[in-house]
């Protein structure tokens, strides 16, 4: 199991987490106290990708440059 | 003047400087040619201290020497190697002071697709020699990068491209580098900005991406050149975020593409490989979480159902008590019953018990013994008196009897007793010294009246033959030696013999011997 707090993973943690946790309640052999625990943690994990998916931002940016090429900031880039 | 003068050969020619000529010759040289293409092969190069360039070109009869100054060397689209085959752009002039002429060259190009491919494939062998190619090299790509940085032109398909399947596929947060894809100005352009990009800090006011791409739509092998150059390649090597090359079309290979960590073929694959597909991962995201729901609540079913099916198998609570409760009921009804006979007993017993029980006797008892208790001790203090002066009757007749003349007494008579002792050794011992020396006397008077020596002095003489004594005649006339003669006063040898004086026989004869 993974000991980092959900709220840190990344989402292919996250995703491959809640995999080996639906797994393990498909299986069977948890025991009820655990396996409540258990589908806790899933249902913060499927949060967690959720809340990730939904960050779907777009914001495209182009690095501005002084003369001699060292990144000085950022401006909006529209591209269309 | 003699003008009708054989004339001198030549005279009439105009008379030059060196330097006059040389610098005729160099107009000449830079009015006549001015700019020119030169194709050859590059013999020696020399880099001089002060950042010049000098070098060769050659083909198989002639050379020309070509000098690149310190601030052109930059503007060459290649640096010329030994053995490179290229074609040079520059001025043709003179160095007036070696009688030279020479090519000041500020364009050096790869000659032909040949040449450069050579060129190339001898650069992609030297790199991957060091490793920089190598499979171990190679990082694995995120799976949803927060941030993408792409190293591109700003305008064009190639940054559209990208960005559109980006949208369609995970809309993310994009980090543009503008840089030039061809010319002179890409390759370092390229290398700064994957070293810019490597640079910031993840969460700093320009936030780190964590995937790169490297872009740029298809052209000629020269418009594609800059992603071949060492620093670009050396860039991406050393990138310590994941990169994904797309530079040209798929079938365009240049060393970017071989230090990169993914090579895609086209810019839109770059972006199919930089972030998954939303829905998809929403749907799987979904599909978990319905059989995250389905596997709690079949799980607690399951156990339901258990639980039902082993309730029915408990058999009832009363079949389990009925026993036991009869059995209550049965001793219950009998426990008063009970408790009223062992009253009724234990009553009966406590009468009979207290009937000789009355307190007249025991003050009887208590008299009795106390009267008792009187008698003796009326008797206790006489009786004590009486022992005491028994015993001191006792004491003070032994004490008459133990007076100090008993022991002086006895001390006396011992002292008499060890000094008679003692005068009776003395007489003992004196005694038995007087009898020995009168013993001894006549032992001695007894062996003087024995010894022959006595026997002497009554006229008797003893003959010797050396320690022999002669007793017969014939042993005398038989005799070897002198006969010695022993008389009361001396020895003699007869006939004019020396006396020879004897202290003392040395063994006395043996006859006599016996006599002892």
């Amino acid at each position: 199991m993974n000991d980092k707090p959900v709220a840190e993973m990344s989402f292919e943690e996250a995703i491959r987490e809640l995999e080996n946790v639906v797994g393990r309640l498909e299986g069977g052999d948890v025991p009820l106290e655990d396996s409540i625990a258990l589908y806790q943690r899933g249902s913060e994990l499927r949060t967690r990708c959720d809340t990730l998916l939904k960050q779907a931002e777009e914001k495209v940016a182009k690095i501005t440059t002084d003369g001699e090429g060292t990144p000085t900031g950022t401006q909006q880039l529209d591209v269309d | 003047m003699d003008l009708i003068d054989d004339p001198t050969p030549g005279g009439n020619a105009p008379e030059f400087t060196v330097s006059e000529l040389s610098g005729a010759v160099k107009r000449v040289v830079e009015g006549e040619f001015g700019y020119v293409r030169v194709k050859g092969e590059v013999g020696r190069v020399v880099r001089a201290r002060s950042g010049h360039l000098y070098f060769d070109l050659k083909d198989d009869r002639s050379v020309l020497a070509c000098t690149t100054w310190k601030g052109q060397v930059a503007g060459l689209s290649v640096i010329p190697e030994e053995g490179m085959e290229v074609v040079a752009y520059g001025k043709l002039t003179t160095f007036a002071s070696q009688s030279k002429y020479q090519m000041n060259a500020t364009e050096v190009a790869v000659a032909g697709v040949g040449a450069l491919m050579a060129m190339l494939e001898k650069r992609r062998t030297a790199l991957a020699a060091e490793g920089l190619f190598a499979p171990e090299r190679k990082r694995a790509l995120p799976f949803l990068p927060e941030i993408i940085g792409v190293v591109t032109s700003p305008q064009g398909a190639v940054i559209r491209d990208i960005l559109h399947r980006l949208r369609d596929r995970f809309p993310r947060k994009v980090l543009v580098w503008p840089v030039a894809v061809q010319g002179k100005a890409c390759a370092p352009d390229v290398a700064r900005a994957i070293a810019g990009f490597n640079a910031m800090t993840p969460g700093g006011a320009l936030p780190r991406p964590d995937l790169i791409i490297v872009a740029r739509g298809g052209g000629s092998i020269e418009d594609l050149w800059g992603f071949n150059e060492e620093e670009v390649v050396r860039a991406a090597a050393a990138s310590e975020i994941p990169l994904i090359s797309a530079v040209g079309h798929e079938t365009d290979t240049t060393l970017i593409d071989h230090a990169a960590d993914r090579r895609a073929p086209t810019p839109t694959a770059a972006a199919e490989m930089a972030v998954p597909v939303r829905l998809e991962l929403m749907a799987a995201v979904d599909g978990l979480g319905g059989r995250l729901r389905r596997a709690v609540s079949e799980s607690v079913r399951g156990r339901r159902q258990r639980l039902t099916d082993l309730g029915r198998a408990l058999p009832r609570p009363e079949v389990v008590l009925g026993g036991a409760q009869q059995r209550l009921d049965q001793w219950a009804e009998r426990l008063p019953a009970a408790l009223r006979t062992a009253v009724l007993k234990k009553r009966g017993a406590l009468g009979e018990a207290s009937a000789g029980l009355r307190p007249g006797a025991v003050r009887a008892g208590i008299a009795q013994r106390r009267e008792r208790a009187e008698r003796l001790g009326a008797r206790l203090g006489p009786e004590l008196a009486r022992g005491a002066a028994r015993a001191r009757e006792r004491l003070a007749a032994r004490a008459e009897r133990l007076r100090p003349a008993l022991v002086t007494e006895r001390t006396a008579r011992a002292g008499e007793r060890v000094a008679s002792l003692a005068a009776r050794l003395e007489a003992a011992q004196s005694g038995q010294g007087e009898a020995r020396a009168r013993k001894l006397e006549s032992l001695s008077r007894l062996l003087g009246s024995l010894g022959y020596e006595e026997t002497l002095k009554r006229g008797f003489a003893v003959v010797r033959e050396g320690d022999e004594v002669v007793t017969s005649a014939a042993r005398a006339k038989a005799a070897v030696g002198p006969l010695e003669i022993q008389f009361a006063d001396g020895r003699m040898v007869p006939g004019g013999g020396a006396v020879k004086k004897k202290a003392s026989p040395k063994a006395p004869p043996p006859e006599q011997g016996d006599l002892f």
